[in-house]
C-alpha cells in the first residue's frame, strides 16, 4: 500500500479527468429536464447510434428506483452490466447536483466493472426546470423539454434551459397537435442561450437522434483530443 | 480543533449520499408501523438506542484511535442483514470520497486502500473526525445524530408530515442524544486498549428484518 | 441476601466407536442434566428445571464444550421462566458453548419467559473451532399470557476461529433504554426469535437471504454462519417460524 501519493486509492475525487490508475477516464454527459420530456427515449436512441463506435455506459436516476433502468434493460440497448440505476430517496436533483456521491460511485464502478469506457450517460430523474447536474458529476450537459410540455419553456428559461450545453426541444412531431409554434420556441431559445447550440428532435421521424449524436461525436472528439 | 468543522461534518448538506437512505423509515411506513408523529417518535427512540449507539460508539472508537480493521469487523458482526451491511459500505465509501476530499490525510488514504468496495460508515465517519482535528465525542454525536435526523427528513416526504413536528421530535430527542453519546463515548475511547468487545451491540430485529424487505422492493424511494 | 448460584456442565466427546460420550455431566440445584436417547452418532441432554428461576439475585450458567468428532444436542423440558425476586437484584443466566474442530452442537432449549416484574440478564456465547458445526436457538417470550413482560437483556456472541461473526444484544421491557416496543425494534410483538446456523460450507456457499413466512428472514452473515431473525405475535407462531426456516438454512 502506498500513502505518499494522492493518487492511491480506490476513487478519484470531485472531476478529477484522470482515474486512480492514472489513465484517462470516459466522458460523462448528463441528460436532465422535466418528467416525461424523453430523456430515456434520448438515451435509448443514442445508445443505438453510438453502441458500435464508442464502448458506452449509462447511469439511471430514478425517483421510483430503477425504472428508467429497466426500461433500458428491456429495450436492449446495451448489455445490463452496462447499465446501473441511482436510488435517489425522493430528491432527483440532489443525485446530481448537491450530493453527487452516489453517482461518482456508480460511474466509477461501470469503469472498474466494464471499462475502458469512451462515454458515459448520466440520465437524471425527472425534474423541474431547475434541475443541473453539477460540473463536479459531469462534463457536459444536454437539457431535454418537449413541446407538449408548453411552446413557452424557452422563454421562461430557468438554469437548464439557459445553461444546458445542449438544449434538445424533442417531440417536435407532436407540435401541431398541440399547438406549439416551434419557430417561436427557437427564437426563445436563442434569446436566452445566445450561442449555446439547439437541436429540435423528433425520435419516430427519419433523422432520430442523429443531430444530438453528432454533438456527443463532436464532445468526445474534443475530450480524446 | 475547530467547533466549526463539527458542524460542516455534522450537516445534512455535506456530500456523503445519505440523502438517498431513510434507515429503514420508508419500509416502516410501508409496513403501517409508522402513520404521524408518535409512530416517528417512537421509531426514532428506537433507532437512537440500537443502531445509534452502536455506530456512535464505533465512530468514538475510531476517532480514539482503535484500529479501524477491526472496528470494521465488530460492525459487521454487529449488523446481521447483509442488506445493511451493503448500505453501510456504501455509505462508508461515499462518505470516504467527500472525507479525503474536504479534510486530505493519510489515514484516511490507508483505510480506503484497506477497503476499496468500502469500510462501515461509522469507522470511515470516525476517521474523518480525526482528519477534520475533532475528537470521539464529536464522531459520537454526528453518528447519532445521524441515526435520527435521517430517518426524520424520509419520514417528512415520506408522509407529507408538518416538517415543523418532525423537528420538534428532534428537539425532544435531544436529552437522550446526550445520554447515548455519553456512553457511546465512554465505550468507545475504552476500544482502543480494551478490545473491541467492549462496544455495544444493542440490535433491533425489526430494523434488520425490515431491511431486508426493503431490499426486495422492486420500486422505492429511498435506497434503504 | 444474594439469590442461588448454580452451574451446571456438559462435556461430550467422540467415544471412538462412532459415538458420543459423556464424560462431564453436572447438574447443579436448580439445574438438573438428563442424558436422554441419543440418535446414531449424537449424544442428547435434557436440561430440566427442577425449581422455577431464575428469580432475581440468583446466577445460573450453563456451559457445554464439544470436543473433535462429538455430536451434542441440548434441549430443555419446558420452558424458563425469570421471575421476580425476594430482592431488586438483577438476575443472571449465562450460556457458554464451546465447540471443537469437527465437533457439532444443537443447543436447542424451550423458551425464555420474562415475567412481570423480573430482571433478568442472559449472555450467551458461542466459541466455535474453524470446522466446528452449530444450531443455537434462542426464544424470548414477553411477558406470560396477557401479562406486561418484565426486564430482559440478551447479548449472543458467536465466535468462529476466534473471530465474532454475531454480536447481538438486545433490551427490552420496563427499564429498557425506549423505543424497545416501537416501530423500529419489536413493535408490539410479543415474541422474537434468533437462529444460528454455522456450517464450515457456507465459506463456499453461503446461504441466500429469503423470507419465511410472514415473521423471519434468514440472513447470511459476513462469516460461515446464518442467522435466522423473526418476531411473531406470540410464542407458538415464532417457533413455526423457526421451525419452517430452519429446514431451510441446517443443509447437511
Amino acid at each position: 500500500m502506498h500513502l505518499d501519493h494522492s493518487h492511491h486509492g480506490p476513487a478519484a475525487v470531485g472531476a478529477d479527468a484522470r482515474r486512480a490508475d492514472g489513465s484517462r477516464r470516459a466522458l460523462r454527459i448528463g441528460l436532465g429536464g422535466p418528467v416525461g420530456s424523453g430523456k430515456t427515449a434520448t438515451v435509448a436512441a443514442l445508445c443505438r447510434a453510438l453502441r458500435d463506435e464508442l464502448s458506452l455506459a449509462v447511469v439511471t436516476n430514478d425517483i421510483y428506483t430503477r425504472e428508467d433502468a429497466e426500461f433500458l434493460l428491456r429495450e436492449a440497448v446495451l448489455p445490463p452490466e452496462r447499465i446501473t440505476a441511482v436510488e435517489t430517496g425522493a430528491c432527483p436533483h440532489t443525485a446530481i447536483r448537491d450530493d453527487i456521491s452516489a453517482n461518482l460511485e456508480a460511474v466509477e464502478d461501470l469503469e472498474d466493472e466494464v471499462g475502458p469506457l469512451d462515454l458515459i450517460l448520466v440520465e437524471s430523474g425527472g425534474d423541474n426546470l431547475t434541475a443541473t447536474f453539477s460540473k463536479g458529476l459531469v462534463d457536459a450537459q444536454v437539457f431535454v423539454i418537449d413541446v407538449a410540455g408548453g411552446d413557452d419553456i424557452p422563454r421562461k428559461g430557468g438554469p437548464g434551459v439557459t445553461t444546458a450545453d445542449l438544449l434538445v426541444v424533442n417531440k417536435t412531431d407532436l407540435a401541431p397537435y398541440v399547438g406549439s409554434d416551434l419557430a417561436r420556441m427557437a427564437a426563445d431559445a436563442k434569446a436566452q442561450r445566445a450561442e449555446l447550440p439547439v437541436v429540435f428532435q423528433s425520435l419516430r421521424g427519419e433523422a432520430g437522434v442523429a443531430d444530438v449524436a453528432a454533438w456527443v461525436r463532436a464532445r468526445i472528439a474534443a475530450w480524446t483530443a | 480543533m475547530t467547533r466549526a468543522a463539527l458542524l460542516v461534518l455534522a450537516d445534512g448538506r455535506f456530500p456523503a449520499g445519505g440523502h438517498a437512505h431513510s434507515g429503514g423509515a420508508e419500509e416502516a411506513v410501508k409496513a403501517g408501523r409508522i402513520t404521524g408523529v408518535t409512530g416517528l417518535e417512537a421509531f426514532l427512540r428506537g433507532r437512537l438506542h440500537t443502531a445509534g449507539v452502536v455506530t456512535a460508539a464505533l465512530a468514538a472508537a475510531a476517532a480514539a484511535g482503535a484500529d479501524p480493521a477491526e472496528l470494521d469487523a465488530a460492525a459487521d458482526a454487529r449488523t446481521p442483514s447483509p442488506a445493511l451491511r451493503l448500505t453501510a459500505r456504501k455509505l462508508g465509501r461515499q462518505l470516504m470520497r467527500a472525507a479525503r476530499a474536504t479534510w486530505p490525510s493519510a489515514e484516511l488514504d490507508a483505510l480506503a486502500g484497506e477497503f476499496p468496495a468500502g469500510a462501515h460508515q461509522p469507522v470511515v465517519l470516525g476517521l474523518t473526525a480525526r482528519a477534520a482535528g475533532l475528537g470521539a465525542a464529536d464522531a459520537a454525536y454526528c453518528a447519532v445524530y445521524e441515526s435520527v435526523s435521517g430517518p426524520a427528513t424520509a419520514v417528512v416526504r415520506l408522509l407529507g408530515l408538518d416538517p415543523f413536528a418532525a423537528t420538534g421530535v428532534l428537539a425532544r430527542l435531544a436529552p437522550e442524544l446526550d445520554r447515548v453519546v455519553d456512553r457511546a463515548v465512554s465505550c468507545g475511547t475504552a476500544a482502543p486498549t480494551q478490545g473491541v468487545d467492549v462496544l455495544p451491540a444493542a440490535s433491533a430485529p425489526l430494523l434488520e428484518i425490515g431491511a431486508e424487505v426493503h431490499a426486495g422492493w422492486p420500486v422505492r424511494l429511498f435506497a434503504s | 441476601m444474594s439469590g442461588v448460584h448454580a452451574t451446571a456442565r456438559i462435556g461430550a466427546r467422540a467415544d471412538g466407536r462412532g459415538g458420543t460420550a459423556l464424560p462431564v455431566l453436572e447438574s447443579d440445584g436448580p439445574l438438573a442434566l438428563r442424558r436422554t436417547r441419543g440418535t446414531g452418532e449424537e449424544a442428547r441432554v435434557l436440561l430440566v428445571g427442577a425449581m422455577s428461576g431464575p428469580l432475581g439475585g440468583d446466577r445460573f450458567a450453563v456451559e457445554a464444550e464439544v470436543g473433535n468428532g462429538a455430536r451434542l444436542h441440548v434441549g430443555s423440558a419446558a420452558a424458563t421462566i425469570a421471575l421476580p425476586g425476594q430482592t431488586k437484584d438483577e438476575a443472571h443466566y449465562d450460556v457458554r458453548l464451546a465447540v471443537a474442530d469437527g465437533g457439532e452442537l444443537r443447543w436447542m432449549p424451550e423458551q425464555l419467559i420474562s415475567a412481570k416484574g423480573s430482571d433478568l440478564f442472559v449472555t450467551t456465547r458461542a466459541d466455535l473451532g474453524a470446522d466446528a458445526r452449530l444450531v443455537l436457538r434462542e426464544e424470548q417470550v414477553l411477558g406470560r399470557v396477557g401479562e406486561e413482560p418484565g426486564r430482559l437483556t440478551s447479548r449472543l456472541t458467536v465466535r468462529v476461529a476466534g473471530r465474532v461473526v454475531l454480536d447481538q444484544e438486545l433490551a427490552c421491557g420496563p427499564g429498557a433504554p425506549g423505543g424497545w416496543d416501537g416501530p423500529a425494534v419489536l413493535a408490539g410483538y410479543r415474541a422474537v426469535g434468533q437462529l444460528v446456523v454455522v456450517r464450515p460450507e457456507f465459506h463456499r456457499a453461503p446461504t441466500a437471504a429469503r423470507s419465511v413466512g410472514e415473521y423471519a428472514r434468514v440472513m447470511p452473515l459476513a462469516g460461515p454462519a446464518t442467522l435466522v431473525s423473526a418476531v411473531a405475535p406470540d410464542a407458538l407462531r415464532l417457533r413455526r417460524a423457526l421451525d419452517e426456516a430452519l429446514t431451510h438454512v441446517d443443509i447437511r
